[in-house]
């Protein structure tokens, strides 16, 4: 038995040793490379691979295909990165902070030089319903919904230039970071408001034949006329289809903005900032004229919104013809006669 | 002081994904982050070409320039770093960047993105090197070990490149001239604003 085992392994130690012979045979002698390792075309298309000039000059952006299912991966070179950087970095201050600064600055002078609007005959006492109470809180709400926008919004331009140096990097990242989550909360009550506002009042802000002289004698704030309006004069409609249209460029950008890349790709998402950046700076230097207009710049302008009610005098002055048909229309239903009261709603 | 940068050689790549293992296992990375990727281009056809992209630690950084926290630094090295207590998750960065490297985690409601993630050249970030906290953060600081970026030392080919930007131009160069042919340095010109004559 042990001798038959012993044959065995002398068999099976010969042929490994000779396996390993033979290995070590073709290790020590290399097989002879051909004379000409290019293909019989004479092309290598390795060395005609794309290079990235060649690339840019065909496409846009460079993508490819990745084994990652987020296709953003995909991207491999987008140049256009620099172009954001000059919009956000070099153009978008300039615009916002021209605008706003010029827009403070002409009101000022304006305030200046003209001073408040008041109405010219004394108070009558009797006071109409303007804005009753959906139109008055919707405002109220949008109005507070887009201060809060405004300001996150800025920040998000102008903190890091002004804000930062007086607060230092901690107390303005956290301000930040809240100012980020205020902007995204504060959006869908301003775009309800913003909808339920054009609703209300697009009737009422359609151009009329008044229009037009009222914007010629420049609603009479420099030449001291009174040019004839409805309920709301030609400048009131700019604002309103100002805000309407703006308003809509914002929620759709800002919407896009909230859902990345959900539809667009990253330069789609790049012209989504640019609309909604250049929007804003619009808008917003158009909100602080309609403030001052609102506040300082007409007495009894305030109480429209803020009460509801505006005195008789104020609106046979600025706004004859809705003065007029509100007369009517009261007078059809009570008897005004000289006694002061608020009318029947 | 060295200025350090990446080389991906894409006539070497050979898409194996052995960079963005090491990245993601080194440092931990979550998923659906990807600091490194490897991007095919031409795929299937003759020419194809893979590029091993993560952040190239640009000269004047387009991320950092946009940032409304200021909440990036660049090294003495040249690496471009940022701190994720200061950073917001507004997206700016990943806007500007030419390369995608910016990466986000989704943080809660809508699109809302939590704090940026990216490419560290294992340098780590603001945080005292080598500690616990800073893995936890950042991933491993080699670079403080005396070591370069992983990605490079485990590339499989030694296409992906990692070091001090004269060295490793000067080995590409030695390279394009051996073999005749170069596809050159991708994203070079775009984040160093150089090109490797060859």
């Amino acid at each position: 038995m042990s001798r038959r085992l012993g044959w065995h392994l002398l068999t099976a130690l010969v042929l490994v040793g000779a396996l390993n012979c033979s290995a070590g045979a073709q290790h020590g002698q290399d097989p002879v490379p051909p004379a000409s390792t290019a293909p019989s075309s004479g092309a290598n298309p390795t060395e005609q691979a794309v290079t990235e000039q060649q690339l840019f000059q065909e496409m846009r952006k460079l993508e490819g295909r990745i084994t990652i299912p987020d296709y953003k991966a995909a991207l491999l070179e987008q140049p256009q990165g620099r172009s954001y950087q000059f919009f956000h970095e070099r153009l978008l201050p300039w615009l916002m902070g021209g605008l706003i600064v010029a827009m403070i600055a002409g009101l000022a002078l304006f305030f200046l030089v003209r001073g408040r609007i008041l109405t010219e005959a004394p108070d009558s006492g009797i006071k109409i319903r303007r804005f009753n109470v959906l139109e008055r809180a919707t405002h109220w709400m949008t109005a507070t919904c887009f201060i809060v926008l405004a300001l996150s919004g800025i920040n998000y331009v102008f903190g890091k230039r002004l804000l930062f140096p007086l607060i230092g990097p901690d107390a303005f990242a956290a301000l930040s970071q809240w100012s980020k989550f205020a902007h995204t909360a504060m959006a869908w009550p301003f775009m309800l408001g913003l909808l339920i506002m054009a609703a209300l009042w697009m009737r009422g802000n359609l151009p009329d034949r008044h229009d037009w002289r009222w914007l010629r004698e420049f609603g009479g704030f420099t030449s001291g006329t009174h040019p004839p309006a409805g309920r709301f004069n030609a400048g009131q409609k700019l604002i309103f289809w100002s805000v309407v249209i703006f308003g809509l460029v914002l929620s759709a950008s800002g919407i896009i903005m909230l859902f990345p890349f959900w539809t667009l790709d990253i330069n789609g998402m790049q012209w989504a900032q640019y609309g909604h950046a250049s929007a804003a700076a619009i808008l917003i230097a158009v909100i602080v004229a309609h403030i001052y207009i609102g506040t300082l710049g007409m007495a009894g302008a305030y109480d429209a919104m803020g009460r509801g009610e505006v005195d008789l005098t104020w609106a046979r002055e600025h706004h004859s013809l809705w003065a007029d048909e509100e007369e009517h229309r009261i007078r059809g239903r009570t008897d005004l006669a000289g006694t002061a009261g608020t009318p029947a709603e | 002081m060295a200025r350090v940068k990446f080389l991906c050689d894409a006539d070497r790549c050979i898409e194996c994904n052995a960079c963005v293992t090491a990245c993601k296992n080194e440092h931990d990375v979550p998923w659906g982050i990807n600091r490194r990727r490897v991007v095919t281009l031409n795929d299937g056809k003759p020419g194809e070409r893979s590029v091993s992209m993560a952040c190239m630690h640009c000269t004047e950084a387009p991320c950092a320039a946009v940032c409304p926290v200021d909440c990036f630094y660049t090294t003495a090295d040249g690496i471009v770093l940022h701190s994720k207590d200061l950073c917001i998750g507004c997206g700016y960065c990943f806007y500007a960047c030419p390369f995608g490297a910016p990466q986000y985690p989704r943080a809660g409601n809508y699109g809302s993105r939590g704090k940026m993630d990216k490419c560290t050249y294992c340098a780590g970030g603001p945080e005292q090197d080598s500690t616990e906290v800073e893995y936890g953060k950042y991933g491993r600081n080699r670079l403080d070990e005396g070591k370069l970026p992983l990605c490079a030392e485990m590339c499989s080919t030694k296409s992906l490149l990692a070091g001090d930007g004269e060295i490793i131009a000067r080995i590409y160069k030695e390279r394009v001239m051996k073999r005749g042919y170069g596809s050159g340095a991708w994203g070079w010109k775009t984040a160093y604003r150089e090109n490797i004559s060859t």
